[in-house]
């Protein structure tokens, strides 16, 4: 009835004991909180304030194990030791909360495991994502005779490559003559004829993916056998020209 | 808590934090009262009468505090977080806004919604001389006047005034401790509040006879500004998580006038074999037993 004051709570991923202890079916005993310390004669608690054990930091007495160096000073290693416990015990819970974190805004790896309906451009895709996940981040890895020879840019194209300004001369002459043509000839640069079959192309496109999300697995190849004909037929030709001529018309006046 | 990189050293810290983190039950919500960068007197005295309103569930800032929430609630959000507030009141006068009074809420520290209201009329607790209530009464709400159901912004005024004074939310009620009401009036575009004491009076009948007596702020406000949450935001703002939902009973129903039906299942039973509630006048005379038996040797007749 009235809105709250904060998101109600998520519930968080189980640890990788958590997960562990279900697989194997161990449950959690219950402890108590006190225990007799037989030195002391009196009931202690199990850890803190005066311990049942005796305070480890009075402890003045350190045996040497049985197959341990005997130059190797007890004391040190039992404070290493320690140290290493807390440090690993920190390591563990600050993956358990990575694993938590990640776990809530992970991308699902759904596309790229293989069904029978990828396409082209997905199987592209799944195909450089396997690529690049190897320690070397793909540079090394043998290329399929029909794969496009050049790796592409890690960046994905966001930086910008400049030539030389004295390089190849008689390329820079070509391309100097080459823009002085087109700008000298009546011939408008944009074809439109190839704009708008594009422009059809690329939505006819967009539709049919809206259509395979809707009605999936059941049509697969047969669906796909029967749509091309369709689409490429001399119905779709005859709509495209009066669009053509409209969309001229337009760009025409406009 | 379950999320903290660095983990609190001390129980106390804990605590805090535990205080503080999403809940399956909320806590009641905490207000702050904000004053602006030029807040009057009018303004300080209505912001520290809604302070001893709302008191244990109400923090009151004492500087003044030069921001406009309406261009920016990045201020107001970073009090928020600091002192764990989900309502705040900014006060604040100008030329062009006299004795401005803006109530808001927040979802998740950040600004929910924000109703600006101007102060017209102000009597303060201590210009009305009588006894008031304790403080911290849970108060009554009362919203006449049908443009509080009707108008988009007025229901959103509604909802926030109730979130604002509702205080703690309590499984059961005692009379006596009915005393404070809040009578929220809305008509010609003004909206009046008044609040009266509640005495009960002896009747003739076991229901007392009530008599309410004006005391504590009356306020004339009128709704200038408003930002107002989207309505996906307010969506999930209200939602709810499942663990709230009553478990339902199998077998039990509920009557629109509070009856409670149950169902109990049962196996077919043979009727002539029943067990009932042995009647003597209908028990069967050792005569009509013989008769029965067709001429069997009947036993030596008992006496009545």
């Amino acid at each position: 009835r009235l809105p709250r004051e904060k998101p109600p709570p998520k519930p968080r991923p189980p640890t990788r004991w958590e997960q562990f202890a279900r697989l194997k079916g161990i449950r959690r005993k219950k402890k108590t909180s006190l225990v007799w310390d037989e030195q002391a004669k009196e009931w202690r608690r199990r850890w803190g304030y005066r311990r049942a054990g005796g305070d480890p930091s009075r402890a003045w007495l350190a045996e040497v194990p049985a197959g341990a160096d005997p130059e190797e000073d007890q004391f040190a290693r039992l404070r290493r030791e320690k140290r290493e416990r807390v440090a690993r015990n920190e390591l563990n819970r600050l993956r358990n909360l990575a694993r938590a974190h990640r776990a809530g805004s992970a991308v699902p790896a759904a596309p790229l495991h293989p069904t029978g309906h990828q396409d082209r451009d997905e199987l592209r895709t799944v195909a450089r994502v396997a690529r690049v996940s190897t320690a070397s981040l793909g540079r090394f890895q043998p290329r399929l005779p029909k794969e496009s020879a050049e790796p592409p840019s890690r960046s994905g194209g966001k930086k910008r490559r400049f030539e030389p300004l004295l390089g190849n001369l008689a390329a820079e002459r070509s391309r100097q003559l080459e823009l002085l043509r087109d700008m000298g000839s009546k011939k408008p640069v944009l074809d439109i004829t190839r704009a708008v079959n594009k422009q059809l192309r690329q939505e006819e496109a967009e539709a049919a993916a809206a259509n395979k999300g809707k009605k999936q697995s059941k049509r697969g190849k047969r669906g796909r056998r029967q749509q091309r004909p369709g689409r490429s037929g001399k119905k779709s030709g005859a709509r495209r020209q009066p669009q053509q001529q409209k969309k001229a018309a337009g760009g025409g006046s406009g | 808590l379950i999320y903290c990189y660095r983990k609190p050293k001390t129980k106390r810290a804990k605590r805090f934090l535990e205080k503080r983190e999403p809940k399956l039950n909320e806590n009641t919500k905490n207000a702050m009262l904000i004053k602006g960068g030029n807040a009057n007197l009018t303004v300080t005295e209505v912001l520290k009468d809604i302070y001893a309103v709302k008191k244990p569930f109400a923090v009151m800032y004492k500087r003044k505090n030069i921001t406009r929430p309406f261009e920016d609630q990045t201020s107001l959000e970073f009090f928020s977080k600091k002192s764990d507030c989900s309502l705040f009141l900014f006060g604040s006068h100008n030329k062009k806004r006299p004795n401005n009074l803006i109530i808001g809420r927040m979802f998740d520290y950040h600004v929910l919604d924000m109703i600006e209201l101007g102060v017209e009329k102000f009597v303060a607790l201590k210009d009305i001389k009588n006894s008031k209530c304790p403080e911290g009464t849970k108060p009554m709400l009362i919203f006449a006047g049908d443009v509080f159901d009707v108008n988009e912004e007025y229901r959103r005024l509604k909802s926030l005034l109730i979130d604002f004074f509702r205080g703690p939310t309590v499984p059961s009620i005692r009379l006596a401790g009915l005393e404070y009401v809040l009578h929220f009036t809305a008509v010609d575009g003004k909206i009046y509040m008044r609040s009266y004491k509640v005495l009960l009076k002896k009747s003739g009948c076991k229901i007392p006879r009530i008599e309410l007596e004006e005391m504590g702020p009356s306020l004339d406000l009128v709704m200038r500004r408003t930002h107002l949450a989207s309505d996906d935001l307010y969506k999930l703002s209200m939602k709810q998580p499942k663990g709230l939902k009553p478990k339902k009973k199998k077998n039990i129903s509920h009557d629109a006038f509070g009856t409670t039906y149950g169902r109990i299942h049962m196996q077919k039973q043979d009727l002539t074999k029943l067990q009932t509630r042995k009647v003597k006048g209908l028990k069967k005379r050792p005569a009509e037993k013989s008769a029965e038996d067709g001429g069997a040797t009947p036993k030596k007749s008992k006496s009545a």
